[in-house]
């Protein structure tokens, strides 16, 4: 049997090209689905902290659908959508979406009451009170969000590989299949790589959004 | 396409040689809560011991900040890749699944067991102490009943995460019922393939009810929560 070695510096400056191109794919479907996932979100969010009995059903349909494994996800949503990116991305906004309805609830429930109060006397509409202090208050929460959905996405892409799409998992699948452990190990610490700049992304944005809450700790 | 793909489906579903055998779906199902039970008793043997001893002693608190940081990490690694990489090791694919599924479990399981059992407020730890009781029954009479809501809720979080993960095993050459998704991707049969979807969904679905009724009945009722728990 040939050398089989975990890690290999050779295969990762060989085969740099592939390897950059393909995280290139893993990072962008990641953000693209984050993103979107976002911009539904805090509607969603919103509309179940103010309309109290609607809260019940999207935390019971969202973590409904989180109990549904990545495999079968894809293998539901395939079928219907096809063979490719769109079923990928699609199943990583659900997910996403998941986390961020569930962490901007809490925040928007988070905001002290009397703080909306004081808005609501200093002659604070409706829509201002929204963006100006209900959001802001329950930023906290959505960053939070934010972190857990961007590097659970990351993992997630590798599976989008059984239907045809899954960046740094194209490696993982193919390494297996010519039993070439370097490529597998390689695309599983770019994974990781990946998920850890991002997290540290979104938490210097963070840190740079909210400066009241610098000092009080990551 | 959707409603051809939909009704192939059904029809794979209601065929009853698919339900038989070697390959059907009841074995493949007996075949995935073994693993799953397998994984979970592994990690549960591992971490609920380790987490009671280190929240028992009350030291360590350093160590619990490292299994936080443990476990969120463990967010981001691709479960696929470490199953792939367990099974190049020499490894048969439902093996290594079991093996990858107990070490994504392990970090849940004893985040939860320690701070449940560290929560215990020290004043009763006090009392139980001056009437005289010993330490394991400290840790079996008072601090483990009182501890009974996070660890229910830490097993519940794990026996869900580990059902869903057991599917990836068929991508390892095992078996589970994620085979029938990749037997039917291989062979370009969507209908099969919506029929293995569906199936793991409602298993997962069916386990996760299930667990949350048992959750609460374990859980002694004055400790019980009315409200929905908060997640940050």
């Amino acid at each position: 049997m040939p050398d089989n070695p975990w890690f290999s510096w050779s295969y990762v400056t060989s085969s740099w090209d592939e390897l950059s191109t393909l995280l290139w794919q893993h990072a962008l479907i990641t953000v693209e689905a984050v993103l979107i996932a976002f911009v539904v979100s805090v509607p969603l969010a919103a509309l179940a902290a103010r309309v109290r009995w609607l809260a019940g059903p999207i935390l019971a349909g969202t973590s409904a659908l989180y109990t549904i494994p990545s495999l079968a996800l894809f293998a539901i949503l395939a079928p219907v959508l096809g063979i490719g990116r769109t079923s990928v991305l699609v199943g990583l906004v659900l997910y996403a979406l998941v986390i961020l309805v569930r962490n901007t609830l809490a925040g928007l429930q988070s905001v002290d009451p009397a703080v909306l109060d004081a808005a609501r006397g200093l002659g604070f509409g409706r829509f201002r009170r929204f963006w100006s202090v209900e959001l802001p208050g329950a930023l906290p929460g959505i960053l939070a969000g934010l972190r857990l959905a961007t590097v659970s996405t990351v993992a997630l892409v590798t599976v989008g590989v059984v239907v045809g799409y899954g960046g740094l998992g194209t490696l993982i699948l193919r390494g297996f299949q010519s039993f070439y452990r370097a490529e597998i190990m390689t695309a599983t610490l770019l994974c990781l790589l990946l998920a850890l700049v991002l997290d540290v992304v979104i938490w210097a944005v963070g840190r740079a959004l909210t400066p009241w809450r610098r000092g009080a700790g990551a | 396409m959707s409603d051809n793909v939909l009704h192939d489906a059904f029809v794979w579903l209601n065929d009853p040689l698919n339900w038989q055998g070697p390959d059907g779906i009841l074995t493949l199902t007996a075949q995935h809560l073994g693993m799953t039970a397998a994984a979970v008793g592994i990690a549960a043997v591992i971490a609920l011991p380790l987490g009671t001893w280190l929240g028992h002693v009350r030291r360590f608190d350093r160590f619990s900040a490292g299994l936080l940081v443990a476990a969120n990490t463990s967010r981001a690694l691709p479960t696929l890749g470490v199953i792939l990489l367990l099974a190049t090791a020499g490894l048969f694919g439902n093996t290594a699944t079991v093996i990858a599924a107990a070490l994504f479990a392990i970090p849940v399981i004893l985040t939860n067991t320690y701070t449940g059992v560290r929560g215990v407020d020290a004043g009763v730890t006090d009392a139980a102490r001056g009437v005289g009781m010993g330490g394991t029954r400290i840790v079996w009479q008072v601090e483990l009943p009182l501890a009974v809501p996070l660890v229910a809720a830490g097993l519940r979080t794990t026996i869900v995460q580990v059902v869903a993960t057991i599917p990836l095993a068929a991508l390892a050459g095992g078996g589970g019922l994620g085979q029938i998704i990749n037997l039917g991707f291989g062979t370009q049969n969507y209908g099969q393939v919506l029929a293995g979807g569906l199936l793991i969904a409602v298993l997962c679905l069916v386990i996760d009810g299930i667990l949350a009724v048992l959750q609460r009945v374990v859980t002694p009722r004055p400790l019980r929560v009315s409200g929905r728990p908060r997640t940050a």
